[in-house]
């Protein structure tokens, strides 16, 4: 019998020790995490797509709790709902932001940039870019050898074979800024989708002087500044050679594509305009 | 049994097709395009404008920091503008351009044609002398000469080493100059001795230029402290820590300095170069280009003034331009493929290449075999294969863990490769990237 009790005691007073060590020893060791990382990550989608630009679901909860708003990187997957759910868990207000998609700012296709060297290395513009301006000459021009098409991950963006130029997909761009990052020269730019699908926006980001980027490219913006004039609504900006459209400032009134010399401002997903029947139209068509 | 580097290496065949092309004096060109950034380090800061007069030999852009060279005219006439024209890097880089007129030189330039084999400047002033004179490493990375002669504190050049390797294949500009030059490249290395206070100096030459090796071997024994290094051709045996390894059997550590073993090298042309510098007080501007290839009916050596448009001196060798692919600044293992023709000579530009459509035609990819060719290939003891993976899959710091700032960019790793992977391409991004990321982090601290 007396065996029993020892045992007990013993067991007992085992068990009291391992349980006052680990105790402290979790005391001492604690990691300290904030709470809301976890109620974050379970909000998100949980696909770890990486479309944040963070390598997973769980990091962008940690970046969303750190920076302490939605004001930084978001989740292009999950939209609006899920970012004012997440607000709402960090404790700050959602704005509904705009969508916004990948804009390719250069006309330089095979047409309009002729090529003067060919190009036979690693087919990445990253390597490409490293050993020279472009097989046209420009040095701010896309090199086409698909990087941001191998950035998305929604198969959103594609080399267009005929003009050699990237091509976004209205419908499957989220916006998350991939391919922009992809990009050597900077070309693509996330911009605010507009309504419609509508956008305007300057197709060249070259900053060499007007003769020299036309010298390269028939369709580059040569800083002639005739749309910076033209503008009614201050939205458009000169600098280093080539204008900008501020896309929260345009109001898409078109002005400007009709003025520019080189054709560089790009106008899409408008109606095609409708032809005003002057009498001198009518009497065109009937001859 | 000659002298060579133990570690890797690889031997291309050496098409030397212009060895015995005499050196001729290339005309002055009508127009001539002169960089502001011939040298490795921060480009030159222009001094003249628009409609300045100058004459050949004048200061046209100065040193900007200490890492940096001065840059004169090679040519007399009026500056047409300072502006941008594309270099062998395939960009657009500041240059001076300017409208020949005549060949006037600049007065303090001994034109005699005499040797002069008596040195009167101490050390200093020879070092004054070649950074007044804008001399740069001539073997190709155009490293400036009067930074290489600052000897840091506590440390002593033990030996100068003379680069007459020439180990490029084509290439034979080095070649002819110590075929045509031996005396005024003697002088030149007694320049050199006397100023990183020497008096031992090795010319390492490789046995397949007997001539050269006769020749130069007859007249360093008439002067003290020169021995000539007959060595066993290898690739890329004319890279600086090669070339200490073959000749005095050191090794550099990795990121150290050939100074930190006592040496300093220097290439034959840069002798050349001090000779004038010194002797003659004529600024560096005009250097042995050698323009080859199986397309080039008349393969020749020319005595070539910087900012001479490549196309000019094509024009002289009549190509045969249906049979050529690509145009290469430089040899065939380390120089680059030009964009344009209208890139102009450098301080560094050793040779033009016109590659055959055959040659320069790329072989498809293939996967990497795992063969450990590379590994034997490399002068380094690097990894390229790895390296090269590691690129490209933009994993820098595994990059940097792997050694790629040891990487001599000299393509035996490539020329080996039965996958025709294009590894140097893929290293040098890395080597690019991971340098980048170490200066910003050396910034940071």
């Amino acid at each position: 019998m007396s065996i029993l009790i020892y045992a007990v005691v013993a067991l007992t007073l085992i068990g009291v020790i391992a349980a006052a060590l680990l105790y402290f020893t979790a005391q001492k060791f604690k990691v300290e995490e904030d709470e809301r990382i976890g109620k974050v990550a379970a909000l998100l989608p949980g696909a770890n797509c990486g479309g944040c630009g963070l390598a997973g679901c769980r990091n962008l909860a940690e970046a969303i709790v750190k920076r302490g708003d939605i004001d930084g990187p978001s989740c292009p997957v999950g939209g609006n709902e899920v970012m004012t759910k997440i607000a709402s868990v960090i404790g700050v207000e959602a704005v509904a932001a705009v969508p916004k998609v990948a804009v390719v700012r250069c006309a330089g296709s095979f047409a309009a940039a002729k090529s003067k060297s060919q190009y036979d290395g690693i087919q990445s513009c990253a390597y490409a870019n490293s050993l020279f301006s472009g097989e046209s000459g420009c040095r701010y021009g896309c090199l086409g050898c698909g990087d941001c098409t191998r950035a998305c991950k929604f198969d959103a963006i594609s080399i267009d074979k005929t003009t050699g130029l990237p091509v976004v997909d209205d419908e499957k761009c989220t916006g998350c800024g991939a391919c922009a990052r992809a990009c050597p020269r900077s070309i693509i730019e996330l911009r605010n989708k507009g309504p419609k699908n509508r956008r305007v926006f300057v197709s060249c980001v070259n900053a060499e002087k007007g003769a020299v980027a036309k010298k390269n490219c028939d369709n580059a913006c040569i800083g002639c500044g005739k749309c910076v004039k033209v503008c009614p609504f201050e939205a458009i900006s000169l600098d280093k050679n080539h204008a900008y459209i501020d896309f929260n400032k345009c109001k898409m009134c078109r002005k400007c594509v009709e003025e520019c010399p080189t054709g560089a401002i790009h106008a899409v997903n408008f109606p095609p305009k409708k032809v005003v029947e002057t009498p001198q139209n009518v009497v065109n068509v009937e001859n | 049994m000659l002298k060579t580097f133990k570690k890797g290496g690889v031997h291309p065949p050496d098409n030397k097709i212009s060895r015995n092309a005499a050196i001729e004096t290339f005309p002055i060109p009508e127009i001539a395009y002169i960089y502001l950034n011939q040298h490795l380090g921060a480009p030159a800061k222009a001094v003249v404008q628009k409609g300045d007069k100058v004459k050949v030999g004048d200061l046209i852009a100065e040193a900007s920091s200490f890492m940096s060279a001065n840059i004169h005219s090679s040519v007399s006439g009026t500056v047409e503008k300072v502006d941008e024209w594309i270099d062998a890097s395939g960009y657009k880089v500041p240059t001076v351009i300017i409208k020949v007129e005549g060949d006037e030189w600049n007065e303090s330039i001994d034109r005699s044609p005499e040797l002069v084999s008596e040195i009167k400047l101490d050390k200093q002033q020879i070092v004054a002398k070649m950074k007044e004179m804008g001399i740069v490493g001539l073997g190709g990375a155009a490293f400036p000469t009067h930074v290489k002669y600052a000897i840091p504190e506590g440390k002593t050049a033990e030996y100068l080493i003379i680069n007459g390797v020439e180990c490029e294949p084509y290439l034979t500009s080095d070649y002819r100059l110590m075929m045509e030059h031996s005396d005024e490249i003697i002088v030149g290395i007694q320049i050199q001795m006397k100023a990183l206070g020497t008096n031992q100096a090795f010319l390492g030459i490789e046995n397949n230029k007997p001539e050269a090796i006769e020749l130069l071997t007859e007249k360093a024994s008439h002067v003290e402290g020169i021995t000539v290094v007959p060595l066993k051709m290898k690739y890329p045996q004319g890279a600086e820590k090669q070339l200490i390894k073959a000749i005095t059997g050191r090794e550099v550590p990795s990121g150290r300095l050939p100074i930190d073993v006592g040496c300093v090298v220097d290439n034959v042309g840069t002798s050349y170069a001090t000779y004038y510098a010194v002797q003659k007080n004529q600024p560096l501007f005009e250097r042995i280009v050698t323009v080859t290839g199986y397309p080039v009916r008349k393969p020749s050596n020319f005595l070539v003034r910087t900012g001479t448009p490549i196309s000019k001196m094509l024009e002289a060798v009549n190509p045969d331009y249906d049979n050529c692919g690509k145009v290469i600044s430089g040899g065939p293992m380390m120089g680059k493929a030009l964009v344009s023709l209208d890139v102009a000579v450098t301080k560094g530009t050793s040779g033009v290449l016109m590659m055959t459509k055959g040659e320069s035609q790329r072989h498809e990819e293939q996967n990497c075999i795992r063969c450990g060719k590379c590994l034997d290939a490399c002068p380094m003891g690097l990894e390229p294969y790895l390296i090269a993976s590691y690129s490209k899959l933009q994993n820098w710091d595994k990059v940097e863990e792997a050694h790629v700032m040891d990487c001599i960019e000299c393509g035996s790793c490539q020329f080996t490769c039965p996958s025709f992977r294009p590894l140097v391409d893929y290293i040098r991004v890395g080597k690019r990237t991971v340098g980048q990321i170490i200066r910003s982090r050396n910034i940071k601290k």
